[in-house]
């Protein structure tokens, strides 16, 4: 913030440091600038934000950045090492390994996107109706939230991957499955602490429904709470969904992805190790990324330490 | 906005107990709840396989009245909610059916993989310990340093990276190059059933027998893994250290000892450390969860007979009783160690009294 002795500036600095905010608005932007300013004293922070924009534009840019097709096989170059032609060699198809890699991040790309789009309403509504509403209703919500805490993700995942059968969709169907509990934890806190503020004392007694309540006032509150730990539970995401592809039951070939690549180059492992180097060091990446900004978000809210 | 994100992490995903509040018997009531749930989960999970059960049971060739038949020995011309009472009472008189891949009866498997999967566990738990706590201490002493930053990125890495790709990593530095560990499985063919199950842990029947032979091979096959396994917890471990470290070295007593001449070393592990080890303990117990979930990786990458690998065969299998089993079992144990460590905090800790 400015400091109070400096004379007001112009334009949107001006207005991001303005001393008093004109409306809801403004107050909000000028809270996530000042975060903003925070993340960016945060260098393993920013190294991770750095690595996500990566995975964007090598998934949007895919066909720019690398003149192979991910499916074309070319039985005579098989296994070749990595060379000029191919960057990180050729797999057991005598694909092109870079190739796989960066169409490999839409794939990773398309599941965070999904998973995010399917786990935050979930997770915020169940929270949210069992925070405010409390009672019976809390008590049921909170008693199926424990029932899928109790299981770890992967397996979990796994038994509803396998009744749903493989593909990418059901993947991500079991992901966001095991997904949603720690976010309905979370809008529950945040709800209960909204539950008896005034604002929502007076709007109720001007007659408005609970279902009004829940959705136009106690939701948009617990909104950026919940945006920030989807992003922290992102790197989870990812491995998970990485395991998934190593058993099979992921993205179907030849769509690739990077788990199953891995499990694929096993076989191939001893004399052609950079078949399963490449993927397995962009799951860590991508995911170490998450872990990283997950963190540095984690510190700009919570000064304790 | 975000207090609530300032929660503690263990809050957040800590299942079943941490939620209960009137005493006892509310906890109890609340476990009973939630194993309740479990059975329901994998009850739906067993109908939405999608295989037909009577194919499983006949095989494929079958006229249409052995089809009826074993339809009804199935009990599923019963109505579902009749299939899951049925189910219910027969989990809680310890029959998990049986599996159709090995013929035995699926609780027999279990007991037999669970050992296997428990000493893993137990020795990713010990690695995860030795490496973590140490590293969290260290941290928070060094608040803010470089010192700080390194262990952080050192748990993190171990985090982040998939563990099936470190476990091949592993196998092809390991083994294939340096031939410093042994291969898959938990023991070699030539030592297989050479010390009496007493416990079922390889490495504590050894020593019972006194063959260190046996012992020294057990321990070339499940050092690996269980390192790697053990790493993978290293970053919530480190963490949750840090943060109770911190909150105890901004204590006034640690200033207090401090000035009247402690050193720095003893402050920190004599007084501040001796502070949380009973927090810690909570720490281990939602450690386990993740424990769980590498291994059913780590065993498929090293062939390590254990419930990750019963698992994930059943499931390749389509074999419904095994998926059903294997996932009850997991969500128990979960539960159940949840439970005792929470107890023991309740023992231990002198304020929750």
């Amino acid at each position: 913030m400015a400091p109070d002795t400096a004379p007001p500036r112009a334009g949107m600095a001006g207005w991001l440091k303005a001393e008093t905010p004109d409306g809801a608005l403004h107050a909000m932007a000028q809270q996530l600038w000042r975060g903003w300013v925070q993340f960016l004293h945060h260098p393993l922070g920013l190294l991770g934000a750095g690595v996500i924009l990566l995975l964007v534009v090598a998934a949007v840019a895919a066909p720019l950045l690398t003149p192979y097709d991910p499916a074309a096989q070319n039985m005579m170059g098989r296994l070749a090492p990595p060379s000029a032609a191919h960057w990180l060699g050729t797999d057991e198809f005598g694909r092109d390994i870079f190739a796989r890699l960066i169409y490999g991040a839409r794939t990773t790309l398309y599941i965070i996107a999904l998973v995010t789009v399917i786990v935050a309403p979930i997770g915020l509504i169940i929270g949210v109706c069992a925070g405010y509403l409390g009672g019976l209703a809390d008590e049921i919500l909170m008693r199926i939230t424990d029932v899928f805490l109790a299981l770890p993700g992967l397996v979990l995942a796994l038994g509803f991957a396998a009744a749903l059968g493989a593909g990418i969709t059901n993947a991500i169907i079991a992901i966001a499955l095991t997904a949603w509990p720690p976010i309905a934890r979370l809008a529950r806190a945040e709800a209960l602490g909204l539950r008896n503020a005034d604002f929502i004392a007076a709007v109720r007694l001007q007659g408005a429904s609970p279902a009004r309540i829940i959705f136009r006032h106690v939701v948009p509150m617990c909104l950026p709470s919940v945006i920030v730990r989807v992003t922290l539970s992102m790197a989870g995401v990812i491995l998970t969904a990485a395991g998934l592809g190593f058993l099979g039951l992921g993205a179907k070939p030849p769509m690739p992805e990077w788990g199953a690549m891995v499990s694929t180059g096993r076989e191939f492992m001893i004399d052609s190790p950079w078949v399963v180097m490449a993927p397995g060091l962009a799951i860590a990446a991508v995911s170490l990324a998450f872990n990283l900004v997950g963190d540095a978000l984690r510190d700009i809210l919570d000064p304790r330490g | 906005m975000v207090d609530a994100l300032v929660q503690r992490e263990e809050e957040l995903t800590g299942p079943a107990v941490a939620t209960a509040t009137g005493g006892m018997r509310g906890r109890l009531a609340s476990v009973a709840m939630t194993l309740a749930g479990l059975m329901l989960l994998t009850f739906m999970m067993g109908r939405l396989l999608p295989n037909d059960p009577v194919l499983a049971v006949t095989g494929s060739e079958v006229d249409k009245e052995t089809y009826d038949r074993v339809f009804k020995q199935l009990g599923l011309d019963q109505p579902v909610w009749r299939q899951f009472v049925s189910y219910v009472g027969n989990v809680l008189t310890g029959d998990f059916g049986n599996s159709l891949t090995t013929g035995q009866p699926v609780l027999k498997d279990l007991l037999a993989v669970f050992p296997a999967t428990m000493e893993l566990a137990l020795v990713a738990m010990t690695v995860g310990i030795a490496l973590g706590v140490p590293l969290g201490v260290v941290a928070a002493a060094n608040k803010g340093r470089i010192v700080d930053h390194v262990a952080r990125i050192v748990g993190l890495a171990g985090h982040s990276v998939p563990i099936f790709w470190l476990g091949l990593i592993g196998l092809l530095v390991f083994y294939s190059k340096l031939r410093w560990v042994a291969a898959s499985g938990r023991i070699d063919v030539l030592n297989e059933g050479l010390v009496a199950p007493v416990t079922g842990l390889l490495l504590i029947d050894a020593m019972i027998a006194r063959d260190w032979d046996v012992f020294r091979d057990a321990l070339a096959h499940i050092i690996l893994p269980g390192a790697i396994l053990g790493y993978y917890s290293v970053a919530y471990i480190s963490r949750m250290t840090r943060s109770f470290m911190l909150e105890q070295l901004s204590q006034e007593y640690v200033v207090a000892a401090r000035a009247k001449g402690v050193s720095r070393r003893k402050m920190i592990w004599g007084h501040a450390f001796r502070n949380i080890r009973v927090q810690l303990l909570t720490v281990l117990a939602l450690t386990f969860s993740g424990l769980i979930e590498g291994a059913v990786l780590i065993e498929t990458v090293f062939g390590w007979p254990g419930l990750g690998q019963y698992l994930t065969r059943g499931l390749t299998m389509n074999d419904m009783n095994v998926v059903m089993g294997s996932v009850l079992l997991t969500g128990l144990l979960v539960v159940a160690i949840n439970t005792v460590c929470d107890r023991l905090y309740r023992i231990l800790d002198p304020r929750t009294r």
